[in-house]
């Protein structure tokens, strides 16, 4: 049985911790909207950019279209590009995605294949090399970026096509959360190489840019325009993956507070049933004493 | 007269957008100026000045690549990098002329010439802005 002290001394702890994690779930809440007004923002690029890469993408003759598009014929060589966040305290944000890369890497080596991991963000990098160290072929740390600029997206994407133009691996996929609300985020793996754009959904929009007059000529147009879009790509993950880990603080540092309030409850409940069964023993010793006189 | 509607976008976020009677965007093989009812169009941009010309007033943007898509509804300016004339500072600029020269001095090849021209142009851009 703790003594009085000891459930006092409790309380106050976890209420200082309560205190923490409900200032950690306000803080999260003005970084997730940042972060859902940032991916907003940058929707209009991707969008324009994606459209008209996949109307060139669709005319383009096979046997001469850039190798970025067309893949190298082989799959033999995966590169993975994990992104996680560079801290913790966000539920299960960062495992989820390392869980999803961790059954694809284990579907990849059974086939005979070979695995390159590259990590963005420091924990899916503590995560993977426990298990993966000697699959490693590069890490690219976020730490001390207030936010996702998209210098940062052009950087990884210029590496990533500097190791497939070197032959380093041909199919590149891309590892992140997608934000779908504050309380659920999904895990998605997105193939950046051989590239891939999906068609707008407007069939009226399709018609009108078929007819496009191109300067220079289409290829060439596609062949600038790729490592562009496999940036874009990379930056749109990006974008969601800060929602997302945002959004999963703010869950889980909810949950956290709510959790810390009850167990207060109970601790209180406790310590004011100690604090009478002591007033009742002294009362008894009391009465008995004057009855003994 | 027919005006032209016009999105000015970077991958970061949307800068301006509006109507306009005319702009003026260097495409990667000249200059052309967008008006209402151009051809459907699609084009790489050169490091260069983007001029939205409406009524009697202009604005210009200092873009550093991208690519411009024309229709005869509208135009959008896809740049890389966008920055308002009057906001063009020296040290920005200086950083993206280090960016270009070191990128001519590491190329070979094909790229090499790409990336002549393309410091070529951002010295233009650079005496024409003063630097």
């Amino acid at each position: 049985m703790p003594s009085l002290k000891d459930l006092k001394n409790r309380i106050n702890s976890v209420k200082s911790t309560r205190k923490i994690t409900k200032a950690m779930q306000m803080v999260a809440a003005a970084k997730l909207r940042r972060a859902q007004e940032a991916a907003e923002a940058g929707r209009p690029y991707a969008e324009r950019l994606t459209a008209v890469l996949a109307n060139l993408a669709a005319g383009a003759n096979p046997a001469t279209a850039p190798r970025l598009l067309t893949g190298t014929g082989s799959d033999q060589t995966h590169l993975l590009i994990v992104a996680t966040a560079e801290r913790g305290l966000c539920g299960g944000f960062n495992s989820t995605i390392v869980r999803l890369a961790r059954i694809r890497i284990r579907e990849l080596l059974a086939a005979g294949k070979t695995v390159k991991i590259l990590t963005v963000g420091r924990k899916g990098r503590d995560q993977l090399r426990r298990d993966y160290a000697e699959l490693f072929v590069g890490h690219v740390d976020l730490s001390g970026m207030k936010r996702v600029d998209y210098a940062t997206a052009l950087n990884i994407a210029t590496d990533v096509l500097g190791r497939f133009s070197e032959g380093e691996f041909d199919v590149a996929t891309l590892f992140f959360n997608k934000f779908e609300s504050v309380i659920s985020q999904v895990p998605t793996a997105q193939q950046l190489i051989p590239a891939s754009f999906e068609a707008p959904e407007t069939a009226e929009e399709n018609n009108v840019s078929a007819l496009y007059e191109y300067e220079p000529d289409e290829e060439a147009i596609l062949a600038e325009l790729l490592p562009r879009g496999v940036a874009t790509q990379i930056f749109t993950a990006l974008l969601e993956n800060a929602a997302s880990e945002q959004g999963a603080r703010m869950s889980a540092m909810d949950n956290a507070t709510r959790n810390a309030g009850d167990l207060i409850d109970r601790l209180t409940l406790e310590y004011n049933r100690s604090r009478q069964a002591a007033i009742t023993k002294e009362l008894i010793e009391i009465i008995s004493g004057a009855e003994a006189l | 007269m027919a005006k032209l509607a016009y999105d000015l976008v970077s991958p970061e976020r949307k800068l301006a957008s509006g109507e306009a009677d005319a702009i003026q965007i260097p495409g990667a093989e000249g200059d052309l100026t967008a008006m209402p009812e151009h051809a459907p169009f699609l084009t790489p941009l050169r490091p260069g000045v983007v001029t939205v010309r409406d009524g009697g007033s202009e604005t210009s943007y200092v873009v550093t690549g991208g690519f411009a898509e024309i229709s005869p509804a509208g135009a959008a300016v896809l740049a890389e990098e966008a920055v308002k004339k009057e906001e063009v500072s020296a040290e920005w600029f200086s950083a993206r002329m280090a960016e270009a020269e070191k990128a001519h001095e590491i190329a070979t090849g094909d790229a090499k010439t790409l990336a002549a021209l393309r410091l070529n142009d951002m010295k233009f851009l650079a005496s024409s802005l003063g630097f």
